[in-house]
């Protein structure tokens, strides 16, 4: 199992370089203006692209980036946004915004999603069933954000119960609006796979001996059908947590959430894109990404013993 | 000799006796007697087609996407404004009147139900999602903006499918090492959210049509490759590709006459994924604001234009947000569909 760990760990941290290195080229070798010539003399642009480093050859400003970015986790200024204030000072702020937002929905999404997906298992052909058909459908053809829309419509302007816009002073009472719209999606389609997953083992042979020799009940449920039923409901989870960055871009956009999501349409729709918080936005995207993926690789291999065997064989 | 006349005799009479009448042939009607078409002999598409029309909600879906583009394609042109036109209308005392912000209006119906006409400004035009805050038709604006949407889409997958699936194919075909280093130029691909592929073309694209449908091909061609491989590694062992090879067929040939052929199944059911996603994305990079620029518009858009004004005038956003969810639905139900037919279990036979 550590070998196997070792392994996934290491080809992650190679995938996330050659991520960061293409990034990095991209954003430099493209045309493409970090400064709003307009505003600025020629002289002044030179000045500022040598103090930038923007003149060196790219193995070494790659180079340099990589390395202050190690030693001092900095991410350089932004040129545009915030006045040029270094991006490693905004970043944190916005961070621990969307996560905190993000890490409601998407627990929220998978308890209740997991727990409808049982009930409606569990009462084939009934109302949660039927529940759980009608959720997942719309979930599916309801794009989460017209989904927060419509609550934000009702519950904040028909009927005030949630404030219109987020406020990080009232952070539970401001983040269950968005934390809904965000989870529906995640939910659904946890509930929907839950109960597919459910149904298939609850029809094998091996449901059926074990409750021949006596078994019944919640030990049935959680000992025998959750956990065979679970293993896939994991690989679902990762495109969900996927979606919930792009799906959290418009959230944020909604309720005027200062997170990463506006920090990333700021720095591509404002005047003059800026680099780096581009970059900066970009690698931390991936690595959040990567780190997903891995993780529940792990999980994955932690909850079907037979992916764990066949992978270190391989290796 | 007698008893032979005797059994003629008796012949005679019985057929004279009873002669069948009409209604002794009357089918059973109360009996559920249907053609057996699983077990059939017949051809795999035709059986596929059969299966397919059997499913209502697929059906549905198939008559809603129908629709939809029908509309798409006659509906900007039927209402008599244009898309980016700003309407005016003369008005009583000759004065030109910009007719924004009206809720949709059909005189007809406005007559029935009070039993007088308009009294204000605009007299019998018609519109039936209402105008914009510029004053632009919005039945027009929506429908141009599903056919935006749509082309989008169906551009960008059919690329999509061409470059995804040669290179699952060739990928899967030649294998070692040349498939080790194709694969892990996937994964590394795969990793990069979508996002920031978007965010880098930002840096040196112009906001638009274009940024949109370059950001789709970066990505929905992973899936596409993925199936195709798949399917390659399945086919490659069998018999018939054996036998063309001994025949002298090259690889060219054995990879897109003997093998893409049957991999047109599978293909065909992520296909009828990708299309709402693509359709998807578009509306939410357009709502983001990365996406179409005015005056053009697409779903994505006129949802975020109605979004601004939703607090005071709430019904410019229903007709995109309707049609968008009803594309969405109809192309999920006909992706299930397809997929059902083309690969039936035994439960549903």
């Amino acid at each position: 199992m550590t070998k196997y760990i070792i392994k996934r760990v290491i080809m992650a941290l190679i995938t996330l370089l050659i991520i960061t290195f293409v990034l990095f080229l991209l954003v430099r070798i493209m045309p493409g203006n970090p400064f709003p010539s307009e505003r600025m003399s020629a002289a002044a642009i030179a000045k500022k692209r040598a103090e930038m480093g923007l003149d060196n050859p790219m193995m070494v400003q790659f180079w340099n980036y990589i390395k202050t970015l190690i030693t001092t986790g900095s991410f350089g200024n932004g040129s545009a946004l915030y006045n040029g204030a270094p991006i490693s000072s905004v970043l944190p702020v916005a961070m621990s915004n969307s996560f905190r937002i993000g890490g409601i929905a998407i627990l929220f999404g998978v308890f209740v999603g997991l727990i409808l997906g049982i009930a409606a298992a569990l009462n084939r052909g009934h109302f949660w069933d039927v529940f759980c058909t009608v959720l997942s459908i719309i979930g599916v053809c309801v794009p989460s954000y017209v989904f927060m829309i419509f609550l934000q419509y009702f519950f904040a302007y028909k009927v005030t119960i949630f404030p219109f816009y987020f406020d990080s002073a009232r952070f539970l009472h401001s983040a269950i609006m968005p934390a809904l719209s965000l989870s529906l999606f995640s939910m659904s389609t946890v509930a929907r796979f839950t109960r597919n997953e459910m149904v298939e083992v609850m029809d094998s042979d091996y449901v059926l001996l074990a409750s021949a020799k006596g078994m019944y009940g919640t030990k049935l449920v959680t000992k025998h059908i959750l956990r065979n039923a679970l293993i896939p409901i994991v690989t679902v989870i990762a495109p969900l947590i996927v979606d919930l960055l792009t799906g959290a871009l418009v959230v944020e956009k909604i309720y005027g959430i200062n997170g990463i999501g506006k920090l990333m349409v700021d720095s591509i729709t404002g005047e003059g894109v800026d680099y780096n918080y581009v970059l900066a936005l970009g690698i931390l995207y991936s690595a959040l990404y990567i780190v997903i993926m891995l993780i529940l690789d792990i999980a994955y291999g932690l909850l079907d013993p037979r992916i764990r065997v066949s992978s270190s064989k391989e290796g | 000799m007698k008893k032979k006349n005797l059994k003629a005799s008796l012949n005679a009479a019985a057929v004279e006796a009873y002669i069948p009448k009409d209604e002794d042939f009357v089918l059973e009607m109360d009996q559920d007697i249907t053609t057996d078409r699983n077990y059939a002999s017949q051809g795999f598409w035709k059986g596929v087609f059969t299966r397919f029309f059997k499913n209502v909600r697929a059906v549905i879906g198939i008559v809603i996407i129908v629709l939809i583009i029908i509309l798409a394609v006659i509906g900007p042109n039927i209402s008599g404004h244009g898309y980016a036109e700003v309407i005016k209308i003369t008005n009583d005392s000759g004065k030109k009147v910009l007719a924004k912000s009206l809720p949709p209006r059909i005189p007809g119906l406005h007559k029935l139900f009070t039993g007088e006409d308009y009294d204000d400004d605009f007299g019998d035009s018609t519109f039936l999602f209402g105008t914009d805050t510029m004053g632009r038709d919005l039945w027009t604006r929506v429908w141009y903006g599903a056919r935006v949407s749509l082309l989008i889409a169906f551009v960008t997958i059919i690329i999509d499918m061409i470059i995804g699936m040669s290179y699952g194919l060739i990928s899967g075909f030649f294998g070692g090492v040349a498939d080790v280093i194709m694969q892990r130029f996937v994964e590394v691909a795969n990793s990069v959210p979508r996002l920031v592929i978007v965010g880098v073309l930002a840096t040196f694209m112009t906001k638009g049509i274009w940024l949109v449908i370059v950001a789709l091909l970066l990505t929905e061609w992973i899936g596409m490759s993925k199936i195709a491989r798949a399917e390659m590694l399945k086919i490659k062992e069998q018999e018939y590709i054996m036998a063309s090879k001994t025949l002298g067929a090259n690889n060219f040939t054995i990879i897109f006459k003997d093998v893409l052929p049957n991999t047109i199944g599978p293909i065909i059911t992520q296909i009828m994924f990708s299309i709402p996603t693509a359709i998807f994305t578009e509306a939410f990079l357009s709502f983001v604001g990365v996406g179409i620029v005015l005056p053009q518009c697409s779903i994505g858009s006129l949802i975020s234009d109605g979004f601004t004004n939703i607090t005071t005038l709430p019904y410019q956003i229903l007709p995109p947000i309707i049609v968008l969810a009803l594309l969405m639905l109809a192309f999920n139900f006909v992706g299930d569909g397809v997929r059902e037919a083309l690969a039936p279990r035994i439960e549903d036979m």
